[in-house]
């Protein structure tokens, strides 16, 4: 083993019940080298770098820091053996400041009091010395999501990690404060630091990584250097067949507006004011993209266009019928179809076999059921139908849908909504957490079911999919439309519009 | 510090959802071996509290066995003069009224809920069954009984109602809610036959007791004597209802309704589901459980009751055991009531002979009860000691790996 490996894993195997996770996994990492995680959902990533940070034991294998064999028992012996994680989730304390978050645990005395001086002059060394711009004295609460990114790595560079491990960072992330994480990790690795990037978007890895090591169903694939390496030949390591990256699709031909909002206002559970007077349609055969960052109204416009939510003003109007008050059955009948933001949470009872799940809004009626009695028989033969046309994996009807994956539960969702011939379609955040083979599938169908007539609202976090789908885009911030495009428009100007049109302020 | 890397799988997750979420999780888990392990190891416990007294555990066993008539199987005859078989016929008794409070908590357990009030929704069933059968003397028998066992049931489904319109209104929590109603029916079956009681014993002033049923209410007793209180049709009416319970749940709109609403409301709603109706309705229906197995009791062979009676009965609470025994299924219910019904009667009027002290057999039912409860209700503990039993095992040869 040469002098510049900080890390290997060697052979690693870790089985869960029923599934084994990984499966005799290689990988090495170099002193300031950026090392690329490249996987499907499932293919085992976050297993390895779990067992990395000593969250879960491998059951064989091996793994060495600087050539010596270590055993982690805790995420406290890897943090101590010099591993860093930033999760996609971040982990910070919102009343407290930047610094007394980042030195927590392990905060600098003045007797037995924090030296709080102390701990601002230390974090603020570190942020100077890698780039990191965040003030020390900010409240954790004011500060973007790009700014605690920025403490969740400065956390780990206090704790002393010389390996980083970023979990999906870019997935909260707008363009810009991911080109901005993008210097960052170019700074630390001058400083000799190492990072291992988890990711599943292609171009990213392709960016930012010096060697990529692609996973598929937890197994090691390869290991490759940037040069030479494409998108095309990377998705092809990941999925394991030729992928149709790019959207195919023609020209759109609109037709009746089948979906109209005006004036919409939508108040959250706690009675904040989410969507602010939104008025827009959308047309029989085209796709409307809604972008935006989240947490700017996205939920509440969906729950409300979908009765889920009363809207506090404004009118929904279905294929010219006003919908005024209408609860979710109303919409249900008038012809609104929905694939929800969160499938486990809301698409799909996970406890009910897939034929249930199939049923979920049409249980009552013919010929599902008669006079209240239902035919469980028709339930599932019709989930065998549909099962074979949207090429489900992994169960029959009578499988329990939390049995399945997340791209076969969309499957299943998709199938539902879409089978019930829908007037309008709202796909919320359509392929979130979903691989490569899924994405395209799922995009494929819903630009088909435009070319059928459709009216589709689509709602994403992913710009990239919001510009690759869409006929039209919405821009959303703050319950308001900021900014409306047809045909071409660049990433970065829908990035700007998603900030409210200012730059991010930097502290 | 905390585990940062903590992120939730699916089945993860489900442990903090709902409780019928949490409890099919479970079941998986364990499948039909845990609640038969629960069983036995609740049975091995009571076996050493016998022990401690200074008797032998496989006799008590044995006695208690053959106190609940179960000895029956081996010699059948439906001669009364046979101790089995009067034994076997009051176990069933019991066992009529432990199903049905069994359905009650389970019905709701599919729905979310936790229905502690199954005894005042028994109560309430009890009261209006004798206000019923001691009035309309005049009627010819089975219009009596029907209007008897219907308005009883009905009330039931009212007063577990109430809780329902509670938590779907204000969002009360159904865990306080019923309790609260279950003191609200022991003080009003307290009240109704007290001196000048509007229930109380016409003949005998200043006794706090009911009249007994007029004998057109009675329901018919088709094994043994009527006047030792043989058993009764009930238990035909019983085993209807774990049929009726099974049917309504997975063959039923209103089940799948019921069902969708116990996993995931979310969902639920999403799917067009009236979430709060559902709450109502299926505490209603877990209620008439309640108060049909208050009537039946009323009506099959107790005919009347007194102040003394209403603190010594336990069945709501069993119901509980019985239910949480059962995993909330048609079929385990009817199994946990056979066992139930089996420990209630042969602890205490079927015991004979000295092998074992009356007051501890008797208490030993609830020893069981109890451990049952623990072991089932605590799922979180069962799951953890279930998972860290995995995680512990290659942490050891991971360690071993390392010391070498």
């Amino acid at each position: 083993m040469s002098d510049d490996h900080v890390l290997e894993m060697r052979n690693i195997r870790k089985e869960f019940p029923g599934v084994v996770a990984n499966d005799g996994v290689s990988f090495d990492v170099r002193r300031g080298e950026v090392h690329a995680l490249l996987g499907e959902n499932g293919a085992g990533k976050s297993t390895l770098m779990n067992i990395l940070y000593g969250l879960y034991r491998p059951d064989g294998g091996e793994i060495l820091i600087q050539g010596k064999r270590v055993s982690f028992s805790s995420a406290r012996d890897a943090i101590e053996a010099g591993i860093g994680m930033v999760h996609q989730h971040f982990m910070l304390i919102p009343v407290m400041t930047v610094a007394e978050n980042i030195v927590l645990g392990v905060e600098p005395r003045d007797g037995l009091l924090l030296d709080e001086r102390g701990a601002e002059r230390r974090v603020r060394d570190l942020s100077e010395r890698f780039g990191l711009a965040v003030s020390p004295s900010a409240l954790v609460s004011e500060i973007t999501v790009g700014q605690e990114q920025r403490v969740e790595i400065l956390k780990a560079l206090y704790r002393g990690a010389d390996v980083l491990i970023l979990d999906e960072p870019t997935a909260v992330l707008t363009p810009q404060e991911a080109r901005e994480l993008f210097e960052i990790v170019e700074s630390l690795k001058a400083d000799g630091k190492s990072i291992i990037f988890i990711s599943h978007k292609l171009n990213e890895v392709l960016e930012i990584a010096d060697r990529i090591t692609v996973l598929r169903r937890g197994r090691t694939i390869e290991t490759v250097p940037r040069e030479g390496a494409t998108e095309e030949s990377l998705a092809r390591a990941m999925v394991g067949r030729d992928v149709l990256l790019r959207v195919e699709k023609t020209k759109s031909d609109p037709g009746d507006v089948l979906l109209a909002v005006e004036g919409l206002e939508v108040r959250d559970d706690r009675g904040i004011e989410k969507v602010r007077g939104m008025t827009f349609d959308v047309r029989a055969g085209e796709i409307v993209g809604i972008a935006g960052v989240d947490g700017n109204g996205q939920t509440e416009l969906i729950e409300a266009i979908t009765g889920l939510r009363k809207a506090e003003s404004g009118t929904i109007t279905v294929a010219s019928e006003p919908m005024h008050g209408a609860n979710a059955r109303r919409m249900l009948d008038a012809g609104v179809g929905h694939i929800p933001e969160d499938r486990q949470r809301r698409g799909l009872v996970l406890e009910f076999s897939i034929a249930e799940n199939i049923a979920l809004h049409d249980y009552a009626k013919e010929p599902d059921a008669k006079w209240g009695w239902l035919f469980p028989r028709r339930l599932v033969e019709r989930a065998r139908s549909l099962i074979r046309e949207y090429d489900v994996r992994g169960g029959g009807p009578l499988t329990r849908a939390g049995g399945l994956s997340g791209g076969n539960q969309q499957k299943v969702v998709a199938a539902r909504e879409i089978s019930r011939d829908p007037k309008v379609l709202i796909a919320a955040q359509p392929t979130r957490g979903l691989d490569v083979g899924a994405i395209e599938y799922l995009h494929r169908r819903l630009v088909a079911e435009r070319d059928r007539g459709r009216a589709i609202l689509l709602v994403s976090l992913e710009l990239e999919e919001i510009l690759s789908l869409s006929d039209r885009i919405l821009v959303l911030y703050e319950g308001q439309i900021a900014g409306a495009h047809e045909g071409t428009v660049s990433e970065e100007e829908i990035g700007l519009e998603m900030l409210g049109g200012r730059e991010e302020k930097v502290a | 510090m905390t585990e940062p890397g903590y992120t939730p799988s699916p089945e993860q997750a489900a442990e903090t959802g709902t409780l019928a979420a949490r409890i099919a999780l479970k079941q998986r888990a364990g499948g039909i071996v845990v609640p038969i392990v629960t069983v036995v190891i609740a049975f091995l416990m009571g076996g050493l509290v016998v022990l401690a007294t200074g008797h032998n555990p496989l006799l008590a066993y044995r006695a208690i066995f053959n106190g609940a008539g179960l000895n029956w199987i081996f010699h059948p005859t439906t001669s009364m003069a046979s101790t089995a078989s009067y034994n076997l016929s009051q176990t069933l008794l019991q066992t009529t009224t432990l199903i049905l409070c069994g359905l009650a908590v389970a019905f709701a357990f599919r729905c979310g809920m936790f229905n502690i009030g199954g005894q005042g929704q028994y109560f309430v069933g009890f009261f209006v069954a004798n206000w019923l059968g001691v009035d309309f003397a005049s009627m010819s028998p089975l219009p009596h009984i029907l209007i008897a066992v219907g308005a009883a049931t009905l009330a039931g489904a009212l007063w577990a109602g109430i809780a329902g319109v509670l938590k779907a209104s204000v969002g009360a929590h159904e865990v306080i809610t019923t309790i609260m109603l279950n003191w609200i029916a022991i003080w009003i079956g307290e009240w109704l036959v007290a001196d000048g009681g509007p229930l109380q014993n016409s003949s005998q002033p200043f006794n706090p007791s009911s009249n007994p049923v007029s004998s057109s209410a009675e329901l018919p007793v088709f094994w043994g004597s009527h006047t030792l209180g043989g058993l009764d049709v009930g238990i035909f009416v019983a085993l209807a209802a774990v049929v009726l319970f099974w049917a309504l749940l997975n063959r039923t709109t209103l089940g799948y309704e019921v069902r969708a609403v116990g996993f995931n409301p979310d969902a639920a709603a999403y799917g067009g589901i009236n979430v709060r109706k559902n709450i109502v309705r299926a505490m209603a229906i877990s209620g008439a459980f309640a108060g049909l197995a208050g009537a039946l009791d009323m009506l099959g062979y107790l005919y009347g009751f007194s102040q003394n009676d209403i603190p010594l009965s336990q069945v709501g609470f069993l119901g509980i055991a019985v239910a949480l025994l059962g995993r909330n299924t048609a079929v385990g219910t009817l199994l946990g009531a056979v066992l139930f019904g089996a420990l209630l009667f042969g602890t205490t009027h079927g015991l004979t002979g000295n092998v074992i002290q009356p007051e501890l057999a008797g208490n030993l039912t609830y020893i069981i009860q109890g451990l049952v409860v623990l072991f089932v209700g605590a799922d979180v503990l069962i799951l953890y000691v279930w998972n860290s039993r995995k995680r512990l095992r290659p942490a050891r040869s991971a360690s071993a790996a390392g010391a070498s």
